[in-house]
């Protein structure tokens, strides 16, 4: 038996190490992504464009310019004169931020009055719009306390903050989880059920079905290479991460590695479900894609936070295993933590593994009636 | 059961909810015979050889193929036959070799028997130059040729074979009768669907299937005698009318 299961995984070789399509998914996409993520999605930014609308014209609102300006996170554009004129920047697109100073801004800041400086931006652009609102609040707050701090002000409240964990705020720490979630995913997932598909579609299927080879041995010499090589793209993934964008490792390698084991696991079953549903590759494809990947990507916490989400999108993210495997990379990776914090993630992916596996087999049973 | 009664059937039906695809056929094949089964397209001849090969359980009836039962010992069928499907059955991305290596490796066969049999198919072939070279790169009718030769590597008692020569050119399909007629001369038997009629000529006997049923079984000389008719063509125009 053994001796058949090692030509059938030999045969698989042959299939994808032939076949550039695959080999462009299992090594080039997960390079080419991790990169991406790294060098093209930043939230940081510098020389943002600003427009001051100035009705004080004081010194101390000339200061709140400058001290605008010392960050190097904002550059003037124009000072504005009026309202009329606050529009024309944004359509323009060459503004990102209007800050408007009131009048009195002098006098009210020396007296401790309440002021109200107006922060205006563009909105078409949400994410940005926020990340800018954010740095100009916090350099209004700076502001405000060198001010008083010159005047010796009894009663202040010093906000000291820091981010644990991730205390640049580096989005290299989110992305490599996720990027290892989305690879696994790809390899285990869609690469098995095209590999599958393709032999349905070629009629080999039915050969290899009429030999004499249990159809359990069919299904794992398909996937076991696959396996391999996910497993392969995952560390590759994490040496990137390492070697190029310094994310560290703090917990336990082999616990890492072990929950890893259980994506993959997940990944394989699912594909081998979608295999089984589908009798062409375009339609595997086609069901990896939509069915796995966009949720994967868009609902499992990777991009954008579940919590904001609607409750029905919420209850989807609650049933993708991406959701969980991140969860976990996050964990072990970033906050350097065992099992014990994480048991329960691990619990639903072991879940998740016996009821696809059940399905697959029913499923795989019933197509040879 | 005769010795030499190497397939029998009786009443085999199946059913897919309302349609009947296959509806009680029965009939016998002997070792060592070609034996044609025919029909136009959706006749059921698919169906019938897949319940034979145990591809599919049928609906009712019983059969026995190489003296294994149909429906309770397919696993033990599954070992002493070879199929030949109509889809073009080898892998295009992998060579000569390495199909016929990876075919003898699912059936069971000793590396040294694998080696040899790699030496015997490429000499019968004339295949030895291209034997490194991936299947894709063959013309269709060798492809089929090796397909063919491929489905006997584990030596077969039956061969079933399910439109070989579907869009393969005349004078490829008379070189591939060829290797039939010679697996049939080392005592294989070859089960064999085709809806070219003039290749139902080179049967030993013939059954043709109309509608799921099996409206003539006989050698193909009675047959023309039966139906007073002249050529295979004819027989078979005149059942389907």
């Amino acid at each position: 038996m053994i001796k058949v299961f090692w030509a059938f995984v030999k045969k698989e070789w042959y299939h994808i190490i032939r076949d550039k399509r695959t080999l462009l998914i299992l090594f080039g996409m997960p390079v080419a992504q991790v990169l991406l993520f790294g060098y093209a999605i930043s939230t940081e930014f510098k020389g943002a464009q600003v427009d001051v609308l100035d009705y004080a014209q004081d010194k101390s609102s000339t200061r709140l310019i400058h001290h605008l300006q010392s960050s190097g996170h904002f550059t003037l554009n124009t000072v504005l004169s009026s309202e009329q004129e606050m529009e024309k920047g944004f359509k323009e697109g060459t503004t990102k931020l209007v800050v408007v100073i009131p009048e009195d801004f002098d006098s009210d800041l020396y007296n401790g009055r309440d002021i109200t400086v107006q922060l205006i931006t563009d909105g078409s652009d949400p994410n940005n719009a926020n990340t800018l609102l954010q740095y100009a609040t916090s350099m209004l707050n700076d502001f405000r306390r060198e001010q008083l701090q010159k005047e010796s002000s009894p009663f202040q409240i010093q906000v000291e903050s820091r981010m644990l964990y991730n205390p640049q705020l580096l989005s290299a720490y989110t992305f490599i989880p996720g990027t290892i979630a989305l690879i696994l995913l790809i390899v285990c997932a869609m690469l098995t059920s095209l590999t599958i598909a393709r032999e349905k579609e070629l009629g080999t299927m039915e050969i290899l079905l009429v030999s004499p080879l249990p159809p359990l041995l069919i299904i794992l010499g398909k996937v076991t290479p696959y396996a391999v090589l996910a497993f392969l793209d995952a560390v590759l993934i994490l040496l990137l991460g390492y070697f190029v964008f310094k994310v560290p490792v703090l917990g336990s390698v082999l616990l890492l590695l072990f929950c890893c084991l259980l994506y993959v696991l997940v990944g394989l079953s699912l594909g081998t479900l979608i295999s089984t549903r589908s009798t062409s590759q375009q339609q595997a494809m086609m069901s990896s894609l939509m069915g796995l990947m966009m949720p994967s990507l868009i609902l499992s916490g990777f991009l954008f936070p579940l919590s904001s989400m609607p409750k029905i999108l919420q209850f989807i993210g609650q049933i993708i295993p991406a959701t969980y495997f991140i969860e976990i990379l996050k964990g072990i990776m970033l906050r350097g933590v065992g099992l014990q914090f994480i048991y329960v993630e691990v619990l639903v992916l072991l879940g998740m593994v016996m009821v696809l596996l059940a399905f697959t087999w029913k499923n795989f049973n019933v197509r040879l009636q | 059961m005769t010795p030499e009664t190497i397939i029998q059937v009786e009443n085999l039906t199946k059913r897919f909810g309302q349609f009947t695809a296959v509806d009680a056929i029965s009939f016998e094949v002997k070792k060592g015979e070609i034996f044609g089964f025919l029909g136009a397209n959706g006749a059921g001849k698919t169906t019938a050889i897949k319940m034979l090969i145990g591809l599919s359980r049928p609906t009712t009836g019983s059969g026995k193929v190489a003296g294994f039962d149909i429906g309770k010992q397919a696993e033990q069928i599954k070992k002493n036959i070879g199929y030949m499907s109509q889809k073009f059955s080898l892998y295009n991305d992998l060579t000569v070799a390495q199909n016929i290596r990876f075919f003898g490796g699912i059936y069971g066969l000793s590396t040294k028997k694998i080696k040899e049999k790699i030496r015997v198919i490429l000499t019968e072939l004339d295949l030895q130059s291209v034997a490194k070279k991936p299947v894709a790169a063959l013309p269709l009718g060798w492809k089929q040729r090796l397909a063919f030769a491929v489905s006997m590597v584990h030596e077969p008692e039956i061969v079933f074979m399910d439109e070989p020569t579907g869009g393969v050119d005349p004078s490829v399909r008379r070189q591939f009768w060829e290797n039939i007629y010679q697996a049939a001369a080392k005592g294989r038997t070859v089960f064999v669907t085709t809806h070219y009629m003039d290749e139902a000529e080179y049967c030993d006997r013939v059954s043709i299937m109309v509608d799921g049923k099996i409206e003539a079984l006989d050698t193909p000389n009675n047959l023309k005698n039966q139906f007073n008719a002249t050529s295979m063509d004819e027989v078979f125009l005149k059942l389907a009318r």
